[in-house]
């Protein structure tokens, strides 16, 4: 089966600036893919080239088995894009803009559709310029599909939906992928990109520090669980030292203890607490997320520079 | 085929709802003509209007002014704003041709200043008593060489203008140096001999002669089509060449 993305040695400039360094991944049919990193780390640049928009200055770029700098006009039949800083005439409305994009496609494919599955039905003869911040994302992601593509590039769909736009978004992207779409999901969101992808790659200053699934970079870079109660000061809880997986027991604050450690850590400290008797009610644990993984991997550092 | 015709219906209408672009080019010109009517009326001068009335003289003049404006002062404004706000990024990123979506804007610009062209003619002859012309057929083919013409000036600069704002200035800038000094407004014969040259160098002052030739029944004027017909050829060409430059960024 070809791959849908293949990207290898990927290098872009723009003048002194070297926006990718050295990129490279696959992207599986059929899965939802995440390119995730701080600003300037060149995720967006690295879809730009994957779509055909930019030339790349060196390396090799196959989507769906084509060559996106010399058949990009084939590309973008196949490809949907949703793209950053991106607009459309300020005054064609949302239900001709639809209609505009669904004729542009080879098939024609029907698209109202869209206008419901993207909470749009009540703005279809709303003015572009009139829209909202999340009225216009839905707008882009809707046009992306519009063409029913095998594969589509969502660069920061979710930026600018409130919390529960969000969830919505996230329920059609995954209905977008069950109906056998390929997904490439740019995001800074690091909840959308674990609930979302099923393997992502982690950016900085334009090469890649790592690929993989959420739960497996969560293993390999932020192993770490912590386990947090409180208990009298004078109460010793150096016991826990010898309970499975605990690396280290700390006091914090006087009546504070704080486990680290890996593995079910939860469970093992709650039941070794209640076999001494102790049975603290504000037992809590928390566990690592893409997240701590992500800031463990980009050291935490904001880039800046071309997005 | 079918990506133009959806482009063009869409870009039709977007035209309609640009206020300031259908007052320049549709009722401005109206409002001259009739100013200019009332200034000068309708008895032939020797001396000015190559001996024509001045109702004659300005009509054909206008009908060219009308596609200049269409094609310097809306068609840049748009296309220069489209890429300024990434409207051009996101049709590009779709499987839209950029010859598409110039040539949905030029059929747009023609369209509208045929409309605008028509509505001045029978405005003239009806109520002002211009000529009908006598070479229908030469006055048509005259005036789509120099809508097409112009729209294709717009096109280039639409390209090469960095922003709408860049490009409103330059349109209304050069609207005006065509109405004033392209035999749209005081005579050639009495302009002072430096802005007569100006005059002399503006495709739109070939475009009156262009038009005028067939409608009056004097012929086409060789000098007049050859100029329209190279400005309209390095226009294409030179939009073609920014075209691949751009895709290539």
């Amino acid at each position: 089966m070809v791959l849908a993305v293949e990207v290898e040695g990927l290098r872009k400039e723009y003048g002194r600036t070297v926006a990718v360094a050295d990129v490279s991944f696959t992207v599986e049919p059929g899965e939802i893919f995440g390119l995730l990193g701080p600003n300037g780390s060149g995720k967006t640049t690295t879809v730009e080239c994957v779509q055909g928009l930019r030339r790349a200055d060196a390396g090799r770029i196959r989507v769906l088995g084509l060559d996106p700098a010399t058949d990009a006009t084939r590309l973008r039949r196949l490809v949907g894009s949703q793209l950053q800083d991106s607009a459309l005439p300020d005054r064609l409305r949302v239900g001709e803009a639809l209609e505009l994009f669904a004729a542009i496609s080879p098939h024609g494919p029907p698209w109202r559709h869209l206008l419901e599955e993207w909470g749009l039905a009540d703005q279809r003869r709303t003015a572009f310029a009139d829209l909202s911040g999340g009225q216009r994302q839905r707008l882009f992601v809707a046009l992306a599909l519009v063409s029913d593509p095998r594969l589509v590039v969502l660069d920061e769909m979710t930026t600018g939906l409130d919390p529960a736009a969000r969830r919505v978004a996230w329920n059609l992207v995954e209905a977008v992928r069950d109906r056998g779409t390929t997904v490439v999901l740019v995001t800074h969101f690091m909840d959308e990109a674990h609930r979302l992808c099923d393997r992502v790659a982690v950016l900085s200053r334009g090469r890649v520090l790592a690929t993989g699934t959420p739960a497996a970079l969560i293993a390999a870079h932020q192993p770490e669980t912590v386990v947090r109660f409180t208990a009298p000061p004078d109460a010793d809880v150096s016991f826990l030292r010898g309970v499975g997986g605990v690396r280290d027991v700390a006091r914090v604050d006087g009546t504070g203890v704080l486990v680290r450690g890996s593995g079910p850590l939860l469970a093992r400290v709650g039941h070794a607490l209640v076999e001494r008797g102790l049975e603290p009610e504000d037992l809590a644990g928390s566990v690592p997320s893409l997240e701590d993984a992500y800031l463990a991997l980009t050291g935490g550092a904001a880039e800046d520079g071309a997005a | 085929m079918r990506a133009l015709r959806a482009m063009t219906w869409v870009e039709l209408k977007l035209f309609v709802r640009e206020p300031l672009t259908v007052m320049f080019v549709l009722v401005l010109p109206l409002v001259v003509l009739y100013v200019l009517n009332g200034v000068f009326g309708s008895q032939p001068d020797p001396t000015v209007w190559e001996g024509l009335s001045p109702i004659d003289f300005y009509t054909s003049a206008y009908v060219a002014l009308v596609a200049a404006t269409a094609g310097v002062l809306s068609l840049p404004v748009h296309l220069a704003g489209y890429r300024e706000q990434g409207v051009l990024r996101r049709f590009r990123a779709s499987a839209v041709r950029p010859a598409a979506l110039v040539g949905a804007h030029m059929t747009v610009t023609v369209v509208i200043a045929t409309v605008g062209a028509v509505l001045l003619s029978v405005l003239s002859v009806v109520v002002y008593d211009a000529a009908l012309p006598e070479d229908w057929l030469g006055v048509v083919a005259a005036y789509l060489v120099t809508a097409v013409a112009f729209a294709a000036l717009g096109a280039l600069l639409g390209f090469l203008l960095p922003t709408a704002r860049a490009a409103q200035g330059l349109g209304v800038l050069l609207f005006f140096v065509f109405m004033m000094l392209g035999g749209a407004g005081p005579p050639k014969e009495v302009l002072p001999t430096a802005l007569s040259r100006v005059a002399d160098g503006l495709p739109v002052t070939y475009a009156s002669d262009l038009v005028r030739g067939p409608w009056m029944g004097q012929g086409w004027d060789g000098t007049a089509l050859l100029v329209l017909v190279v400005m309209l050829v390095a226009c294409v060409g030179l939009t073609a060449w920014r075209l691949r430059r751009e895709t290539e960024g």
